[in-house]
């Protein structure tokens, strides 16, 4: 049985003349354990996926379930125990003026769990924080130690599923690295799932075993990284776009240009 | 468990460190930080003497005072200010300085009440409509539209005509024409952080509209609502001073600023004191207020925050 399934998803956002198709059709399964992938250019709709699937967009049409229950039969709070995002940016996604202390230990109160300090001072180390981060604001740590307290309060309502958001963009190169030999190790330490979504596509073949390609709100094509990297991809479009990755061609360029 | 073992510190290590320990210690650091900001800024020092010189003036005015405020002498009507009445007399031999002095506290009255009532409301509307948005949103800012379409001074000739008028009716009449600027603020401040990725994060783990908007929202608008109160001070004395010149704040012989500016002018040319005094006061005190206010936005704002 997959962890996640999702089964043809759309979405429409905007009223009106502005009303738009973001997703079309959208249909993934992801196993227990698996490290998953989504990637495509910017305004594919990968995000998207990630906020339906997290519950941010409730007015969406089709089926998501996890670990066999459907998001329409599942309770809110049991969902967000299960499932939990990781945003691009770490800047933004931490409240400015709430203490590392009070951004960790909040989700537990909410949940009403009793032993918020140990459960803290542990996660805190988990993500390679120190205890002497815990009374700290987020102002004062770098953006690579934000990621992490980001990763924690992810992390500490013991989910299943980690939904990563370009959860190293915003990050310069040797912090990258760091962070993605992070979620491999959290991964094997507790059994997550993750759903990845990039546009780096060295950073889908570091860390995940299937991906599906994304293009305008529809999947194109899915296939597994063995496929990707020894050029068993069918699509046209996921060809150009693994040519794209590897060196910079005025030719592509044009090509994708001329395509989109 | 906030016991420091490290007793070598100085209270300036503590305050300054990079090792934090505990939550008290990181507020404290926090609240030094902004000191020091705060003390690096002349004007607004200014601004923070003088109103503490006026809640002083205030809470000690019968000990201040040289004179009963309204005790009124004919026989001394009108004196230019001398050692015996500092700031001079005015048409019934009332001494100036002490009728400022007794002042403060009616100035201080008002801008207290009306902040009290101006700052909860407008946050409370402005924060759920922009929280919400959608019909809510509408129907609150349609309603803040109405109330800000009301000239306050003709709102309050209004109250004075059917309540009489009174220092409570002049509260109730600017404090009613005060908070739409607040509640827009507030909307403002509410709708750019709605969007942001940690109120989302604090969606996914289960945080209701109630927690939202107390523990994430609350903390970001309230510095720059306080410190649009704050410029707002100023603004409500001169209301406040403005409508005791047009009769409809304190009555005589209560010792209301703008009363005592409105009563004086017509023994402008002959005795200036009579006027200047207590226009100077309140020019101080506005003025004071609105220097306050822009160090305090300094102070609070997370935008200029270290």
């Amino acid at each position: 049985m997959s962890m996640i399934d999702v089964r043809k998803l759309s979405l429409d956002l905007g009223e009106g003349v502005r009303r738009r198709q973001i997703l079309n059709d959208i249909s993934l399964s992801v196993e227990a354990g698996d490290s998953f992938g989504l990637v495509g250019e910017s305004g594919s709709g990968k995000s998207t996926v990630l906020r339906c699937i997290a519950g941010l967009y409730r007015h969406w049409t089709g089926e998501i379930s996890i670990d066999g229950q459907t998001f329409a039969s599942a309770d809110r709070m049991g969902w967000c125990r299960k499932v939990q995002m990781v945003f691009q940016d770490p800047y933004g996604s931490l409240h400015p003026k709430h203490k590392i202390d009070t951004i960790l230990s909040e989700p537990l109160r909410i949940h009403g769990f009793k032993d918020i300090d140990r459960r803290v001072s542990q996660i805190l180390t988990q993500v390679g924080l120190g205890p002497r981060f815990r009374y700290r604001f987020p102002h004062q740590l770098s953006g690579g130690q934000r990621q992490r307290v980001a990763i924690a309060r992810a992390l500490i309502l013991e989910p299943k599923i980690l939904l990563l958001d370009e959860p190293t963009s915003a990050l310069d190169v040797s912090i990258q690295a760091e962070i993605l030999n992070l979620f491999s190790d959290l991964r094997e330490q507790l059994d997550l799932t993750y759903l990845l979504v990039s546009h780096d596509l060295a950073v889908i073949d570091h860390m995940c075993s299937n991906l599906a390609v994304m293009r305008s709100g529809s999947v194109v094509e899915s296939l597994s990284r063995e496929q990707m990297v020894h050029g068993g991809a069918t699509e046209r479009y996921t060809n150009t776009l693994l040519r794209a990755s590897e060196k910079y061609d005025r030719e592509l360029v044009d090509e994708l240009a001329a395509a989109s | 468990m906030t016991v420091d073992t490290r007793q070598n510190l100085t209270l300036r290590q503590w305050m300054t460190t990079e090792e934090v320990t505990n939550g008290r210690q990181a507020f404290v650091q926090k609240v030094y930080w902004g000191a020091v900001g705060f003390l690096q800024n002349p004007l607004a020092l200014i601004g923070l003497a003088v109103i503490v010189v006026l809640l002083l003036v205030a809470a000690f005015a019968p000990l201040i005072a040289t004179h009963d405020p309204l005790a009124q002498d004919l026989g001394a009507a009108l004196q230019p200010p001398s050692a015996a009445h500092y700031f001079g007399t005015d048409e019934l031999g009332r001494d100036i300085f002490s009728r400022i002095v007794f002042g403060s506290r009616i100035t201080l009255y008002i801008v207290m009440l009306v902040s009290v009532i101006v700052g909860p409301i407008g946050m409370a509307v402005g924060m759920t409509a922009g929280y919400f948005g959608g019909w809510t949103d509408k129907v609150l800012m349609r309603v803040t539209d109405i109330f800000l379409s009301f000239p306050s001074l003709v709102l309050a000739l209004a109250f004075a005509a059917a309540l009489g008028p009174g220092l409570e009716n002049a509260v109730i009449a600017i404090a009613l024409t005060a908070w739409p600027p607040i509640a827009r603020l507030a909307r403002a401040e509410t709708m750019t952080i709605r969007s942001s990725d940690f109120i989302a994060a604090a969606t996914l783990q289960g945080a209701g509209s109630i927690r939202i908007l107390r523990h994430y929202i609350f903390p970001l608008c309230l510095p720059s609502v306080i410190v649009r109160i704050t410029l707002n001070m100023a603004g409500i004395i001169l209301t406040a001073a403005g409508l005791g010149f047009l009769g409809l704040g304190a009555q005589p012989p209560a010792p209301e600023w703008g009363a005592m500016t409105s009563a004086g002018r017509r023994f402008m040319l002959d005795s200036w004191w009579v006027v200047t005094m207590p226009g100077s006061a309140i020019l101080i005190v506005s003025l004071a207020f609105n220097l306050f206010g822009d160090g305090l936005r300094d102070f609070l704002d997370p935008r200029h925050g270290r």
